[in-house]
């Protein structure tokens, strides 16, 4: 993790409240992993005084990819940058997806911006393993596909694909995995990681959630950003030990 | 070899310049080495230590606010055992000067945590929190109480011959009247100020945004109440003051300096720049060249007014 002064090169609208930015930032991109998120400080001045963390949504050669919604004064500084423009980035922060077990299935379950990490992760997966894509939103204009594979849709109002939520969409699904060995990534509202949390947890599926939280350092110095350990013995620190967390790890 | 002497003493206790990292906002040292180099910083504060660990507040513990932010941690650590066995050979190894902030909810875990660190060499000196604002018992209540702080400094120096500085709550009427009693008791130093408390709420919940209800403002909203009380300090009592609140520049650290400073600490701010102390050191080195200030420690308390 390093300090890096980065040059900001280009933005896309995704869906109508969400963006993708480019930006140039090669010794992060060098060491980034799936999962993983940077802090931004989006203003040259200190208003506002601290850093916004984004998940990393993808890496490729020496740039980076940051995928947000608009939500409030720091997201809509960045959303107005210019190409050009310095953007002082600390990254890559935290612990990333865990790749490694016994698995020839990766189930992928995003809910609305919660498909932010996935393009990364997507592209580190080995080539000769299946993937499945849950993607859901509230209504079809939140589905966020971006660069994921072999997608099935759910929207809230039913105007697109499975009418329900993405965890009650897998859950109608999960038969058709009876004979293969999954494991399954997640990211999205904590209420859907935690239906989700439970179902896998109860199945005893090897699931990896990507929490978010508020932060303010985003690499364990200010103690800000606490989430319960699953035993409830203390707290762990998103920033530092996760984002990315077990499902048997934290309680949400 | 610097050009302006940047040495400073407090106490028994010198320093290689005046920048110190707040306690709370750098851990142990070991995150914030990835992107600093502390052994060119004029010490760093723990976080605060209890005599068992602590696991601190539930969530949500902060919120960012204008120019500032609220916290309410709940003094989480390690606790003294833990932190001797596992986090001292690292802030060893660091090469800066080190001091140990001690938190506590009795008069007696206060002595009890100083008798136990005192021991440890590495360890320069002691900062007695007296004024967290986040925690049930001790905390405020003695950081509100003239005897109470009287008491922990008399106390505290009887068991270690360090340096013992008292950090000073701002959310009291008169703060020198807490430096006269810390001075008069024996403390070395008060450091000032601690956090002010503030509470901030979600208007479409009616909820407040930290779980605490209220936490410690800090940042650079809080610089120009730290100021004055440094300046109240320092025209009131001839204790050394280590200023703390809001700096993000040198500027502001030369500021501190004028109303009466000796030593500074960088706290928020390296949340937001890991490297800011060095920053800092950078800014005043020129500033004290520029205005032709040959030894740091002369623009303590040189205000005009």
């Amino acid at each position: 993790m390093l300090i890096e002064k980065s040059k900001f090169i280009s933005k896309t609208t995704i869906t109508k409240n969400t963006y993708l930015i480019k930006v140039l930032s090669p010794s992060i991109a060098r060491t980034a992993k799936p999962g993983q998120f940077c802090n931004i400080k989006v203003s040259e001045n200190s208003f506002p005084l601290l850093r916004r963390p984004f998940s990393i949504c993808d890496v490729d050669g020496e740039f980076i990819y940051f995928m947000f919604d608009i939500h409030g004064e720091g997201t809509r500084l960045l959303r107005d940058k210019n190409e050009g423009d310095e953007l002082d980035i600390i990254g890559p922060l935290g612990i990333g997806f865990n790749l490694q077990w016994d698995y020839d299935t990766a189930i992928i379950i995003a809910g609305g911006l919660g498909s932010a990490p996935f393009p990364f992760l997507t592209k580190n997966i080995p080539a000769n393993m299946e993937i499945h894509s849950f993607v859901g939103g509230r209504t079809k204009e939140n589905v966020i596909d971006y660069k994921m594979k072999n997608v099935s849709v759910a929207t809230d109002d039913g105007s697109n694909g499975f009418y329900g939520n993405v965890v009650e969409f897998f859950k109608s699904r999960i038969d058709e995995f009876a004979a293969k060995k999954i494991k399954v990534f997640a990211c999205g509202p904590n209420p859907m990681l935690k239906a989700l949390q439970n179902f896998c947890n109860e199945k005893n599926i090897n699931c990896q959630l990507s929490v978010e939280t508020v932060m303010a350092c985003g690499f364990g110095i200010c103690q800000g950003c606490p989430i319960e350990k699953y035993n409830g013995d203390g707290y762990l620190l998103v920033c530092k030990d996760g984002p990315v967390f077990d499902s048997m790890a934290v309680k949400l | 070899m610097s050009k302006v002497d940047l040495r400073i003493k407090i106490g028994s206790l010198e320093l290689k310049n005046p920048v110190l990292l707040a306690s709370g906002t750098v851990g142990y040292g070991n995150e914030i080495a990835n992107f600093t180099d502390l052994s060119k910083i004029g010490g760093i504060v723990t976080k605060s230590l209890s005599l068992k660990p602590r696991p601190g507040n539930p969530p949500q513990r902060i919120t960012e606010t204008p120019s500032g932010m609220l916290n309410a941690i709940g003094l989480a650590n390690v606790g003294v055992e833990e932190f001797v066995k596992s986090k001292i050979p690292f802030l060893k190894e660091v090469n800066s000067t080190l001091i140990c902030n001690i938190a506590a909810s009795s008069v007696e875990e206060y002595v009890e945590c100083t008798k136990i660190l005192t021991s440890e060499e590495s360890i320069k000196a002691f900062e007695i929190n007296v004024s967290c604002p986040n925690v049930k018992e001790g905390g405020l209540e003695f950081g509100n109480d003239l005897k109470a702080v009287g008491r922990i400094t008399a106390e505290t120096k009887k068991v270690t011959s360090k340096p013992i500085f008292i950090k000073l709550s701002p959310n009291v009427a008169r703060i020198s009247e807490f430096a006269k009693v810390v001075l008069s008791e024996g403390g070395d130093a008060v450091s000032a100020i601690n956090t002010l408390v503030g509470t901030s709420f979600n208007i479409w919940t009616k909820k407040p945004k930290i779980r605490n209800i209220t936490g410690g403002l800090s940042g650079p909203a809080i610089r120009p109440v730290a100021l004055a009380k440094v300046l109240e300090i320092s025209r009131n009592c001839p204790i050394p003051i280590i200023g703390i609140g809001g700096i993000l520049t040198w500027q502001d650290a030369i500021e501190f300096m004028i109303v009466g400073a000796s030593a500074f600490q960088i706290g928020t701010a390296n949340f937001i720049n890991p490297n800011s102390g060095l920053d800092i050191l950078k800014g005043i080195e020129e500033f004290c060249i520029q205005t032709n200030v040959t030894k740091i420690s002369d623009l303590t308390a040189t205000y005009q007014i």
